[in-house]
C-alpha cells in the first residue's frame, strides 16, 4: 500500500524589538551576561503586571501581511499554566483564544500554496542548561515576543517542508521582523507528520518532532518519521501519538512523551491585559512602504532572471530590493549571484550596498563595452569596498585602467602595428588560408599590444575586414 | 493640615502612632514595624516644614500598610508563610502616591495569607482581634488595616478589596471602607490575590479623608494596562435624588439588627428628601457562584509564580524539581490557599473550563447588565455589607462556606466593577459595629463618598 504524508508545521518566530514583550528590558541579549536583561515583571516579582510593548503589535501586523493574513481588529492575551524553572510566572502568555493573526497563506517557490490556520503573539520561556547534579536558569529569554505561525496540515513531503520553513524565514526578514538568525534559535520549527493510505480521507495518528532549528533538520526529521511511520504501519502496527526529539547527530527522532501524558495547560483569559483593539487606520499605517515580497519578486524577475539566481538571491532582501531599484536587472543578478555572493567578505559586504546610481553606471559603461566582462566584475566588487566605497564606477575603473578602447580608428592603428610585426606573418598568411582559429592568436596580440584596454570583439572585427581585403 | 502649621510635629505624631501600637500590640494588628525609618521619615518632614519648605497633603500623616503592599521597606509576606523572606526592589504605585504628599508608613498590618479570608484568621500569623470584642473576628481579609485605624493607631490603612476584603472588615470594626471602582487605582506593587476583582482602597474614620486619599492616588497607571484615567479628580459630585434597596437583601437571611439599621438609615434619608425605591436584581442570588468560580481561577493561576526557585520560602532537602514545588508549595501555603488553587485549577482543567470557567464569565456579564439597569432606576443602592455583625474567632474556621457566606452582598461589586463604600451604621445591642455599604455606578466614587455624610447625620 503506498501511504502519503501529511505534515503540519508549528514555527516561532523571535522578533527583534528594542525590549521584551511585556517590560521595558532590553530584548536583545545577544553576548549578554545570563540573567542581566530581566526586570521584576520578568522574573515574576509578586504584584508585578504586564505591560504591553506596542512595537510587537506593529511587527505582528507586517509579519501577518507577509503570509497574507487576515489581521484581526480584536485579539487579546491568555495564561497557558505549567511548572518548570523557565518559566518564572508558571504561566505563558500568549493568544489561545483570539490570535491577532488569523487565516493567510505561503506560495512556496514551485507554486505550491501552504495554508497558514493562524498565527499568535506570546512571549518566550527562560533557557535551562543542565548539568550532572544541578541545571542553570537563565532567564535573559524570557518574554521576548514571538509569533507562533501555525499551518494548515497542507504539506505532503520532505521537500515541501524545508521550502515552508525557508520561505518563512524569508518573509519574516523581508518584514522585517525578526534577526532570523537559526543559528541562535530566532527561528524555532516543530513538525507533525503523520501517514494515510493513498486516497484515505482520514488523517493517521501524528508524531510531533519539536524545536527544530534549521531547514535541513526539518527535512531530514520529516524524512526519517516518513520512513519510521512507514515501518510501522507496513507491519500491522499503530503508530503512537507522541512528541518525539530530533538528533542531527544521529539523523533519528526519538519519543519524548506520549499524549497520555500530556499537560493540561488549564487556559484561562490573562486578567491583566485588556482586548487589543487596531483601528483601520493603525493598520493601514503600518502596512505603509510595505516591500516586496519574495512572491512578488518571482513575479517580477521571473521572465529576467533564471529560476536557480533568483532563488539563491531571494535569500536576500536587501539584494532584492537593491534589484528593484536598478535598471539592469539581468546584469546586477548575475554580478550579485555569482561575484558578490561569491566573495569571501560578502556578509560584511551585504550590511552596506552601494548606490543604484553607482550600480546603473557600472552597466551602462558594460553596455557601452567600456568594460569587458572581467573589467566589470572587477569594478563592480570594488564598489563594495569600504576603501573605493562613493568614488563611482567611472572613477574607479579610471584609476584601475580599465576602460576598454573603443574608438576604432585607435584600435585600427594598433592592428596595423601588429600586423606589420614580422612575427604575425605566418599566422596572416595561415588565416587567409583557411585557418580560422588564428584569429584568435592574432586578436591576443593585438590586446597585448593595447594592454588589454582594447574591446577584443571590436578587434576581431576589424582584424577580419583588413585580412580578408 | 496641623502638621504644615506646626501645631504638632510629624515626629510627635509617628512616636503617638507608635505609642498606641505598642498600647494594642495583643490585637495583632501588625505584622511588621517600621519604627525607624518612620521616625527618620517624619524629622525630614518637620526639617522641611523648619526651612519653609512645601510639603504633601499628608506631611507627616502616619498611616499603615496592608501587608500585601511591596515596598522595599521590610519585608512583604502577604501575610503568608511562602513569602517569609521577601524584601522588594519596588515600590507599589499607591504607596509611592502617598508618599510623595508625606504619608508615613508605620507598619505592615496582618492579614488572611495572600488574601484568601474573611475573618484574617488564615494569616500564618495568627488572627487580629475585633476593635470592639476580642473575643470575636476583625473581618478580613484586611482584617489588621481596618483595626488599626478602629483603635486609632493610625489615621488611615491601605487594603484590597476582591470581594470583600475592605468593606467587610471596615463594618465590623465601625469605619469607612472603599473599595473603589475597578481600574480607579493601581495593582502594580500589590501581591495579586484575583487580578479581574481585585481593587486597592482604604480605611479612614471619615468621608473627607477619603475623599483627599482618592484624589491623590486615583489614577491611569502606565505599569497597570487595567487603570483608568483620573476621572476622581474631575468627577462633579451628582444629584442624588433616589436610593434603591435590593429587596432579595433585605430578608431574614439578614440579622435583625443590621436589617433595623438600613430601615432607620432609609428614614433618615426620606426626611432629608430622597426617594426610597424598591429594586430587583435576582441575578444576584448567582454572584457568589460565579465569584467563586471566577476568583479561585485567578487565584490558582496568580499563586502558580511561587515555586520556591526564585525568592521567600523553599522547602529544603527536596530529592528534586518536582519534590521542590511540591515541598514548597505544600510547607507554604495555607488549608484556605491550597483549597482555593484546587478549586481554579479544577474549574480551569480542560473538559470543564465552558461548564464553568465559561459559563461563569458569561453569568458576570449578566451581572454586569443588571447593575447597568438597576442604576437606570436609582442614583444609589444602600446594602448591607454582610449578613451579620463580627462572628465569632473560631467560629467559621472549619465550615469554608458559611465563610464564603459572608462575602454574599460583598461580591456582586467586585464581579460587576462598581465601587462600594462601607459606612458605619451604629452598633447592635451587644455593642458590635454594624455596616451598611453604598454602591454606585462604575466612576461614582466621588459622589459616593460626598453623599455617605448624608447618612451620617
Amino acid at each position: 500500500m503506498k501511504y502519503i504524508p501529511t505534515i503540519g508545521i508549528e514555527c516561532h518566530v523571535q522578533l527583534s524589538t528594542k525590549t521584551k514583550l511585556f517590560s521595558e528590558v532590553d530584548n536583545d541579549a545577544r553576548g549578554k551576561e545570563p540573567n542581566s536583561c530581566v526586570s521584576p515583571v520578568d522574573y515574576a516579582l509578586p504584584g508585578m503586571l504586564p505591560r504591553l510593548n506596542g512595537e510587537a503589535i506593529k511587527f505582528a501586523v507586517r509579519a501577518g501581511r507577509a503570509m497574507n493574513c487576515e489581521i484581526n481588529r480584536s485579539s487579546r492575551f491568555d495564561r497557558k499554566h505549567y511548572f518548570y524553572p523557565d518559566s518564572p510566572k508558571g504561566y505563558q502568555i500568549t493568544q489561545f483564544y483570539h490570535p491577532i493573526i488569523g487565516a493567510g497563506y505561503v506560495l512556496l517557490p514551485s507554486g505550491t500554496q501552504i495554508r497558514i490556520e493562524h498565527a499568535h503573539l506570546e512571549g518566550d520561556a527562560g533557557k535551562l542548561t543542565h548539568f550532572d547534579s544541578y541545571s542553570l536558569v537563565d532567564l535573559n529569554r524570557v518574554d521576548t515576543p514571538l509569533i507562533e505561525i501555525v499551518s494548515q496540515p497542507d504539506i505532503h513531503s520532505a521537500k515541501d517542508a524545508h521550502d515552508y520553513c525557508k520561505e518563512l524565514w524569508r518573509l519574516m526578514r523581508y518584514a522585517g521582523v525578526t534577526y532570523g538568525d537559526l543559528y541562535n534559535g530566532n527561528m524555532r520549527f516543530d513538525v507533525n507528520v503523520s501517514l494515510a493510505p493513498e486516497g484515505s480521507e482520514k488523517l493517521g495518528t501524528r508524531a510531533e518532532v519539536k524545536n527544530l532549528n534549521s531547514f535541513r533538520s526539518v527535512e531530514r526529521a520529516v524524512e526519517y518519521e516518513i520512513k519510521r511511520q512507514t515501518k510501522i504501519l507496513e507491519a500491522g502496527e499503530k503508530v503512537v501519538q507522541e512528541t518525539r526529539g530530533w538528533s542531527d547527530a544521529t539523523g533519528e527522532t526519538t519519543g519524548q512523551r506520549s499524549k497520555e501524558e500530556a499537560k493540561d495547560y488549564r487556559y484561562m483569559p490573562e486578567p491583566d491585559i485588556p482586548p487589543i483593539n487596531l483601528s483601520a487606520e493603525f493598520i493601514e499605517e503600518q502596512l505603509k512602504d510595505f516591500p516586496l515580497m519574495p512572491a512578488d519578486y518571482r513575479e517580477k524577475f521571473g521572465e529576467i532572471i533564471a529560476g536557480d539566481t533568483l532563488e539563491v538571491l531571494l535569500d536576500y532582501p536587501e539584494l532584492m530590493q537593491k534589484l528593484d531599484e536598478v535598471k539592469n536587472v539581468k546584469l546586477m543578478s548575475n554580478l550579485f549571484a555569482s561575484v558578490l555572493l561569491a566573495e569571501e567578505k560578502s556578509a560584511e559586504y551585504l550590511n552596506d550596498l552601494p548606490s543604484a546610481e553607482d550600480l546603473n553606471t557600472l552597466a551602462e559603461m558594460n553596455a557601452a563595452k567600456e568594460l569587458s566582462s572581467t573589467a566589470t566584475k572587477e569594478v563592480f566588487l570594488r564598489l563594495f569596498d569600504p576603501q573605493m566605497k562613493g568614488r563611482g564606477a567611472r572613477n574607479i575603473a579610471k584609476e584601475l585602467g580599465l576602460i576598454q578602447e573603443n574608438d576604432l580608428g585607435a584600435l585600427e592603428a594598433i592592428v596595423d602595428a601588429v600586423l606589420a610585426k614580422p612575427e604575425t606573418a605566418k599566422a596572416q598568411d595561415d588565416f587567409r588560408n583557411g585557418e580560422e582559429k588564428v584569429i584568435g592568436f592574432l586578436v591576443g596580440q593585438v590586446m597585448k599590444e593595447s594592454k588589454g584596454k582594447a574591446n577584443p570583439s571590436a578587434v576581431q572585427q576589424i582584424l577580419r575586414e583588413k585580412l580578408t581585403k | 493640615m496641623r502638621i504644615a502649621s506646626k501645631e504638632v510635629s510629624a515626629v510627635s505624631l509617628v512616636k503617638e502612632a507608635l505609642r498606641k501600637a505598642h498600647e494594642f500590640e495583643d490585637y495583632h494588628v501588625f505584622i511588621s514595624m517600621n519604627e525607624e525609618a518612620a521616625l527618620a521619615q517624619a524629622a525630614e518632614i518637620d526639617a522641611k516644614i523648619a526651612r519653609g519648605e512645601k510639603v504633601g497633603r499628608l506631611a507627616g500623616v502616619p498611616f499603615a500598610l496592608k501587608d500585601n503592599y511591596l515596598s522595599p521597606d521590610g519585608e512583604t509576606t502577604a501575610g503568608a508563610h511562602m513569602l517569609q523572606g521577601l524584601t522588594s526592589p519596588i515600590t507599589a504605585t499607591v504607596v509611592e502616591k502617598l508618599k510623595a504628599e508625606g504619608a508615613i508608613a508605620i507598619g505592615r498590618t496582618n492579614m488572611d495569607a495572600f488574601a484568601h479570608g474573611s475573618s484574617t484568621e488564615n494569616s500564618y500569623f495568627g488572627p487580629t482581634l475585633n476593635s470592639a470584642d476580642r473575643e470575636r473576628v476583625a473581618g478580613g481579609s484586611s482584617g489588621g488595616s481596618a483595626v488599626a485605624v478602629a483603635l486609632g493607631i493610625v489615621e488611615f490603612a491601605t487594603g484590597s478589596d476582591t470581594g470583600g476584603s475592605i468593606r467587610q472588615p471596615a463594618s465590623f470594626n465601625g469605619i469607612y471602607g472603599l473599595k473603589p471602582t475597578y481600574g480607579a487605582t493601581s495593582r502594580y506593587g500589590v501581591v495579586a490575590m484575583a487580578s479581574s476583582t481585585d481593587c486597592m482602597g482604604f480605611f479612614t474614620k471619615t468621608p473627607e479623608d477619603m475623599d483627599l486619599l482618592m484624589s491623590i492616588t486615583a489614577g491611569q497607571d502606565p505599569k497597570d494596562l487595567t487603570t483608568l484615567p483620573d476621572y476622581y479628580n474631575s468627577s462633579e459630585v451628582k444629584k442624588v435624588k433616589r436610593v434603591g434597596i435590593i429587596k432579595d437583601f433585605d430578608n431574614e437571611v439578614v440579622d435583625a439588627d443590621i436589617r433595623k439599621a438600613l430601615k432607620e438609615k432609609c428614614e433618615l434619608l426620606e426626611s432629608k428628601g430622597y426617594e426610597i425605591v424598591k429594586i430587583e436584581m435576582p441575578t444576584l442570588k448567582y454572584a457568589l457562584a460565579v465569584y467563586y468560580i471566577i476568583q479561585p481561577a485567578e487565584v490558582a493561576s496568580n499563586l502558580s509564580r511561587y515555586d520556591g526557585v526564585r525568592y521567600g520560602f523553599r522547602s529544603k532537602d527536596s530529592k528534586d524539581l518536582d519534590g521542590l514545588y511540591e515541598n514548597t508549595r505544600d510547607e507554604g501555603f495555607m488549608p484556605e490557599n491550597k483549597r482555593r488553587i484546587m478549586i481554579g485549577n479544577f474549574v480551569l482543567s480542560s473538559g470543564f473550563y465552558d461548564a464553568y470557567f465559561l459559563k461563569a464569565a458569561k453569568a458576570r456579564t449578566l451581572i454586569i447588565k443588571e447593575y447597568e439597569k438597576a442604576f437606570s432606576e436609582c442614583d444609589f443602592i444602600l446594602t448591607p455589607v454582610s449578613p451579620n455583625p463580627a462572628f465569632r474567632l473560631g467560629e467559621k474556621v472549619d465550615d469554608p462556606v458559611a465563610m464564603y457566606l459572608e462575602d454574599l452582598m460583598s461580591v456582586s461589586l467586585n464581579l460587576a466593577g462598581v465601587p462600594g463604600l462601607a459606612i458605619p451604621a451604629g452598633k447592635n445591642a451587644a455593642g458590635l459595629p454594624i455596616g451598611l455599604q453604598l454602591v454606585g455606578p462604575r466612576r461614582s466614587d466621588k459622589s459616593l463618598i460626598e453623599f455617605s455624610k448624608e447618612l451620617a447625620k
